[in-house]
């Protein structure tokens, strides 16, 4: 128990963990909880939540990590937009390590191009206004979460009559993600922790689908601790009070002081006229998946960066030695990569789960696991 | 970069633009509020931000206990977070 002291409210942690234990005791067999959302993956490591729950409960960390799930192709293509004349690419701080094939953002900077990276997309957008002789295009990730910002700066452009700003649209949707992890079948997931941002936007309601069509239990849950440990705990109460085996299991919301049943209105409004959804998009580790890009739409056309530059566009698969794809569907752990720890760290990372702090990889390496012997003598030895 | 920060309402310069001044451990910046054009913002209200946008509406008392948990993610996370916002230029 030597994490606990680190906790808001230890006497609550532990409460809840006993409460978690006597229900783990009654379950007729382990579950594997999934989280979707790169911030519960980072508090999972960093408060060591894994070693403090029972055995009979594995934590896998799914597709929440948006920088983690753009494949090297799209990185290749921003590094390709990054080196042509006149243009000034922008885009946020994680993006910029992110190895593209020969390169990343910081390399092509270091060699003359104009690359910024910006706390906004609205920053993006000042940059336009500021440089009318530039082209300023704006290299786009995210969930629902980020989503709506692009939307609303996009709005702005139009309003503005700004020529000199595009968006290279590499926003993401939650919901195709998950369809394709539980219809894979290489990962058994037995219920998910709801991602607390993303529901800001979408709801709860957005997840409903995982009860209905699968009987997937789902708690919606918020980045303390201690929000973690009581999804954890309401998701077993599904599993032993027998609603789950009765075919009943349902999303319910922990995280109710911030998200709404239906999610916000004004930005999936904003979403629904700026953006359309792309027939097929293709995710690291999870591949083509329909429906699951979302495009700028007609009306904005004149700020998509896909149709005012000849992107290239071409696919690219994953560097041989990373297995980024396989931790990112929860298929491994970061450790068991072959190069994590070793040829792969967050100085120099192969895979995106090890560029953005909410990688997995990342997560896992960051909180004292040194490389893979380590990591797996720690877990073993627990 | 997913980070949803705490920051309280300093002032809402016109209420006719969705905007406000937002204070972040004493950081001062503009942030957009078209995301929550529902709600009656006002100063002294605490909303959580993401990459320059209000994007919900929380109480103090949620305020505090996300921004203390985010300090303790280590790292770095919150002082890069505060740098970032910092930087911003949103007006």
């Amino acid at each position: 128990m030597k994490y606990v002291d680190e906790y808001r409210d230890p006497a609550a942690a532990r409460t809840l963990l006993h409460r978690i234990e006597e229900l783990a005791s009654q379950l007729e067999r382990p579950i594997a909880v999934m989280e979707i959302c790169g911030g519960h993956t980072h508090t999972i490591y960093r408060h060591g939540l894994e070693h403090l729950l029972p055995e009979a409960i594995e934590l896998i960390h799914g597709p929440g990590c948006p920088v983690c799930v753009i494949p090297m192709g799209r990185v290749d293509d921003a590094l390709w937009l990054a080196r042509q004349p006149g243009v000034t690419l922008t885009t946020f701080g994680d993006m910029m390590r992110v190895p593209g094939s020969t390169d990343s953002l910081l390399q092509v900077r270091a060699a003359g191009a104009d690359v910024r990276f910006v706390y906004s997309p609205l920053d993006a957008l000042q940059i336009a206004r500021e440089n009318p002789q530039q082209e300023v295009v704006f290299f786009a990730v995210g969930f629902e979460t980020t989503a709506p910002s692009t939307a609303v700066t996009l709005e702005r452009a139009r309003v503005e009559r700004i020529p000199n700003f595009s968006v290279f649209s590499n926003h993401v949707t939650i919901q195709p993600p998950l369809r394709a992890i539980v219809n894979g079948g290489q990962t058994r997931v037995d219920a998910f922790i709801g991602p607390g941002h993303v529901a800001t936007v979408v709801g709860t309601k957005a997840f409903e689908f995982l009860p209905e069509e699968f009987n997937l239990p789902v708690v919606v849950t918020g980045f303390e601790p201690l929000d973690i440990l009581q999804a954890v705990w309401m998701l077993l109460e599904q599993f032993t009070s027998g609603e789950v085996a009765a075919g009943r299991a349902r999303v319910e919301n922990q995280y109710a002081r911030v998200v709404r049943a239906d999610g916000s209105q004004p930005a999936l409004k904003l979403m629904e006229r700026v953006f359309s959804i792309r027939d097929t998009f293709e995710w690291r580790g999870l591949g083509w998946i329909e429906n699951s890009g979302l495009g700028i739409s007609e009306e904005y056309s004149a700020w998509d960066a896909e149709k005012k530059f000849q992107v290239p566009g071409e696919r690219v698969p994953d560097p041989a030695a990373c297995e980024c794809g396989s931790v990112l569907t929860g298929r491994i752990k970061p450790w068991e990569c072959r190069v994590f720890g070793t040829a792969c760290t967050p100085e120099t990372p192969i895979g995106t789960c090890m560029v953005s702090p909410e990688g997995a990889c990342a997560a896992f390496y960051n909180f004292g696991r040194m490389d893979r012997s380590t990591a797996q003598n720690l877990v073993i030895q627990d | 970069m997913c980070l949803g920060v705490p920051a309280e309402i300093v002032a809402i310069p016109d209420p006719a633009v969705p905007r406000a001044r937002v204070a972040i451990s004493g950081v001062e910046r503009t942030v957009a509020t078209d995301l929550l054009v529902d709600e009656h913002l006002a100063p002294g209200d605490w909303v959580l931000v993401h990459v320059g946008f209000a994007l919900s509406l929380i109480d103090a008392d949620e305020a505090a206990v996300t921004l203390e948990q985010i300090k303790r993610l280590g790292g770095g996370t919150f002082e890069t977070e505060l740098k970032s916002f910092e930087s911003s230029a949103i007006d």
